[in-house]
């Protein structure tokens, strides 16, 4: 009986909602071609979408941990360590990078472990525990680096931040960094949106007494959350590794901006609804405004005001729809 | 005949997916009570909301005193008379009743300070009016009374904002029998001042006891309208759209009943002590006593969830001792917990979700949410629909269903483990009659299907209808057993101990 009536609203609630950040980068990408028609050619929008790699990564890994319930400060310095430590491991050596890279990805699984097995087991909220490592990788990559970082890193572990592909048909050349992207925010975003973890990743955010009392394993499902997260840190020190450089100041600032990606997508703080995809259109949103601050020649303290602006406003129009839609 | 205070005439609320309210026509009078029924998601709250400004209606009006009225907002009906009491008060625990009855208008005195002194007189006066209002100290703080008082001091508030109307949202959900009845001479009380009241309950006895007339929802549309209170029969009638004949499901057989799918010896921890029971399979087992006598504590110990530090538990025959629910689930340990909002569901994520959501957590984290040992989404669809579940679509939020329909979700997240004792923490609390009817069969079909079930509940008709025994607990213990059809009485007696001075 019940069924009938509710046939056709089934399929009404079907038609796809768009989500606001799309309308958002749509108006921004405008605006910047309308700006640097130069834009609209492979060049440019191909060098957008490289420079915004490791910001969408972050974010996709972020995503994680906001839909769990937390916060992962700790990402900036954790690119920051991958920098100075790739530079410090490699010592000139181009073939140690086979070795490096996925030391460096082990890394950050691994700092992503200790920032869960905190929050989990020493009961630390996830906002001072990610503070903590967050000040703790910093003073370790000032450390290892003895404070004055040695500038090089291999070409061979450049590769994936500064090289291009060419002669590719249609776009002429891709930068390896834009495929890292594409395979990374992939990845994350099937396990988010197609596999258990991503199901109970929005569980644990929503109700972690629920969960715990319908079986989820909470603490592997958290530690798991943090992991990713680290993993997506490292794989973005390893791009910015390739195309900024070495110094002890690559990745700071990252962490906020992730969470403003993260948020400018849609995601809930205090957790249970998240996607990687949106987290990736609030990245490219983000990098879009500051592009275009960067034509209208503003300098760089008007962008911290302008992000810390977008993350109050995400935050405030989502709170704002949620009431809208009831409850 | 009086004129109406209250006039709702043509009421139609839709929310996305969903028509809450059609048409409804409603009118309440000074000095009456009109008793406000219908089952959950029948549109009693959303017409509440509606009357106080927390909605507005799509189309249809509101009139007080004859004048057309619209409130923007709960405040703004507060002040033209219409209180409304819900189930959770609007109190601060940590003021005190006078700063609670005057919060926002204290009196003010010389220089701009608050007057305590006149507060507290004031306060004092208000309170006299009640029976037991006496008793409260209009100094102590909100928190430190129990929850029948905080009620009174909500209906206090009601009536120091010379409230005309008072609409009380299922007053006596948490309530005693002796409570119940304060209640009722308060609104008595009312209803002699003259005030209007709007009566939201389901309780049959309730509305014989209170109510003048009655107005009986049902799917967002006035079911029936009385002048007078019928036969129960009648108002059920209504209310579900059949009569109920067989509300309890019949006892178990002594056939059907098997060995016992679990044994508790010596069971102790902080809250338990000596705990000695069983369970078997096909039976369902009541379990009895007031609030704190530790149901709660020993279906808690036996999920895991705060374990037995002493004794010995065997399930099937197997000795096993749980530290966290997700062994006891692995076990075979279902547990429908007692507050659904803040145990049972996660409240942003679907009805699917919510039904999927243990045979996921059992599933590998990697693979497809789709499926998993227990079950795939077709076969969750199949659960949620042979629980006959209201809903516009399964992909829509939890958080918008009826209480009885987020309970139904949380059994077919159950039924999917086939668990072999399957607990249930007060299954029917704030569900409607027929959803309950519902649970009861339910829980009969998974006895019969071989589980155990153990039955944890506040409302004793229901222990003793619902139970093949009944086992009755208090101060940690079980202070008596009884099989099928124990009165009240027994039940009450062995509950508060004095049985062991009779005998």
């Amino acid at each position: 009986m019940t069924d009938q009536s509710a046939a056709p609203d089934r399929k009404r609630r079907r038609l796809p909602q768009i989500n606001p950040v799309w309308v958002l980068l749509a108006v921004l990408i405008a605006g910047i071609v309308y700006m640097n028609p130069g834009f609209a050619e492979p060049t440019g929008y191909m060098n957008f979408l490289k420079r915004a790699a490791p910001l969408a990564i972050l974010a996709a890994g972020q995503v994680y941990v906001i839909t769990s319930g937390g916060f992962d400060l700790s990402v900036g310095s954790l690119i920051t360590l991958v920098v100075v430590g790739a530079s410090m491991l490699t010592n000139n050596d181009p073939s140690a990078t086979y070795w490096v890279i996925p030391l460096m990805l082990a890394m950050g699984l691994g700092v992503g472990a200790v920032n869960g097995a905190i929050v989990c087991f020493l009961r630390v909220p996830s906002l001072i525990a990610t503070l903590g490592t967050m000040i703790t990788l910093n003073g370790l990559a000032f450390l290892w680096s003895g404070g004055a970082p040695r500038g090089y890193l291999p070409d061979t572990f450049r590769f994936f931040g500064r090289e291009l592909i060419r002669d590719v048909p249609l776009v002429r050349f891709i930068p390896v960094s834009v495929i890292v992207l594409i395979v990374v925010v992939g990845l994350f975003a099937w396990l988010m949106h197609r596999t258990n973890l991503g199901r109970m990743v929005h569980a644990i955010g929503d109700n972690p007494v629920a969960a715990r009392l319908a079986g989820v394993p909470v603490n592997r499902v958290r530690i798991s959350a943090f992991m990713l997260s680290g993993l997506s840190g490292a794989i973005a020190g390893i791009l910015l590794g390739g195309f900024a450089g070495v110094s002890t100041d690559v990745g700071a600032g990252y962490e906020l901006e992730a969470i403003t990606a993260a948020v400018l997508g849609g995601a809930q703080l205090l957790g249970g609804r998240g996607s990687v995809p949106a987290a990736l259109g609030g990245a490219l949103a983000l990098t879009a405004i500051f592009t275009l601050l960067n034509f209208l020649g503003l300098p760089q303290p008007v962008r911290q005001v302008v992000q810390g602006l977008i993350l109050i406003a995400a935050v405030a129009l989502a709170m704002h729809r949620r009431k809208r839609t009831g409850t | 005949m009086t004129a109406p205070v209250i006039e709702m005439q043509g009421i139609t609320k839709t929310f996305p997916g969903v028509r809450a309210l059609s048409e409804v026509s409603f009118d309440v009078r000074p000095g009456e009570v009109q008793a406000l029924v219908g089952e959950n998601g029948a549109g009693k709250s959303t017409l509440i909301k509606i009357l106080s400004g927390v909605y507005h209606a799509d189309a249809g009006e509101v009139r007080m005193g004859g004048e057309p009225v619209h409130f923007a907002h709960p405040v703004e009906s507060l002040r033209a008379g219409i209180a409304v009491i819900y189930q959770e008060f609007s109190l601060l625990p940590e003021r005190s009743v006078a700063q609670n009855l005057f919060l926002g208008r204290e009196p003010r005195g010389r220089f701009g300070l608050i007057d305590e002194r006149r507060m507290h007189d004031e306060t004092r006066k208000v309170l006299d009016l009640f029976a037991t209002g006496g008793r409260i100290d209009p100094g102590r703080a909100v928190g430190t009374l129990d929850v029948a008082t905080q009620q009174m001091v909500e209906i206090a508030k009601a009536v120091s904002h010379d409230a005309r109307v008072i609409v009380m949202d299922e007053p006596t959900a948490a309530l005693n029998d002796a409570e119940c009845e304060e209640l009722f001479t308060t609104v008595d009380r009312l209803r002699e001042r003259g005030v209007a009241i709007i009566y939201i309950t389901h309780r049959m006895r309730e509305i014989a006891r209170l109510a003048d007339r009655v107005t009986v929802l049902k799917d967002g549309e006035v079911a029936a309208r009385f002048d007078a209170v019928p036969e129960p029969g009648e108002i059920v009638h209504a209310m579900v759209g059949r009569d109920i004949a067989d509300f309890y499901a019949p006892p178990a057989t002594e056939a059907e009943i098997g060995d016992p799918v679990l044994t508790v010896t010596g069971g102790g921890n902080a809250h338990l002590h000596g705990i000695d029971m069983s369970v078997r399979a096909g039976e369902i087992v009541g379990l009895a006593g007031i609030q704190g006598a530790g149901r709660v504590a020993l279906a808690m110990a036996l999920f895991g969830q705060e374990p037995f530090e002493t004794g010995e538990v065997t399930l099937a025959g197997e000795r096993v001792s749980f530290r966290t629910p997700r062994e006891a689930i692995e076990a075979g340990i279902g547990l429908l917990p007692g507050d659904r909002k803040s145990e049972g569901l996660v409240l942003m994520q679907s009805v699917r979700d919510n039904g999927m959501l243990t045979p996921r957590a059992f599933a590998p984290l990697w693979s497809s949410h789709k499926r998993t040992a227990q079950a795939d989404l077709a076969r969750i669809d199949e659960l949620l629909d042979r629980m006959e579940i209201r809903a516009a679509s399964y992909d829509q939020d939890i958080r918008a269903l009826s209480g009885g329909n987020q309970q139904k979700a949380i059994v077919a997240r159950w039924l999917s483990m086939r668990p072999k004792l399957l607990i249930f923490i007060e299954p029917t609390r704030g569900i409607d009659v027929n959803a309950k009817a519902g649970i009861y069969h339910l829980m009969r079909d998974l006895a019969r299907g071989g589980a155990g079930i153990l039955m944890i509940s506040s409302d004793l008709p229901e222990v003793i209808g619902a139970a093949d025994r009944i086992l009755v607990m208090q101060e940690g213990r079980i202070a008596a057993e009884f099989p099928h059809g124990p009165t009240e009485r027994d039940i009450m007696h062995a509950a508060t101990g004095e049985t062991e001075v009779a005998a």
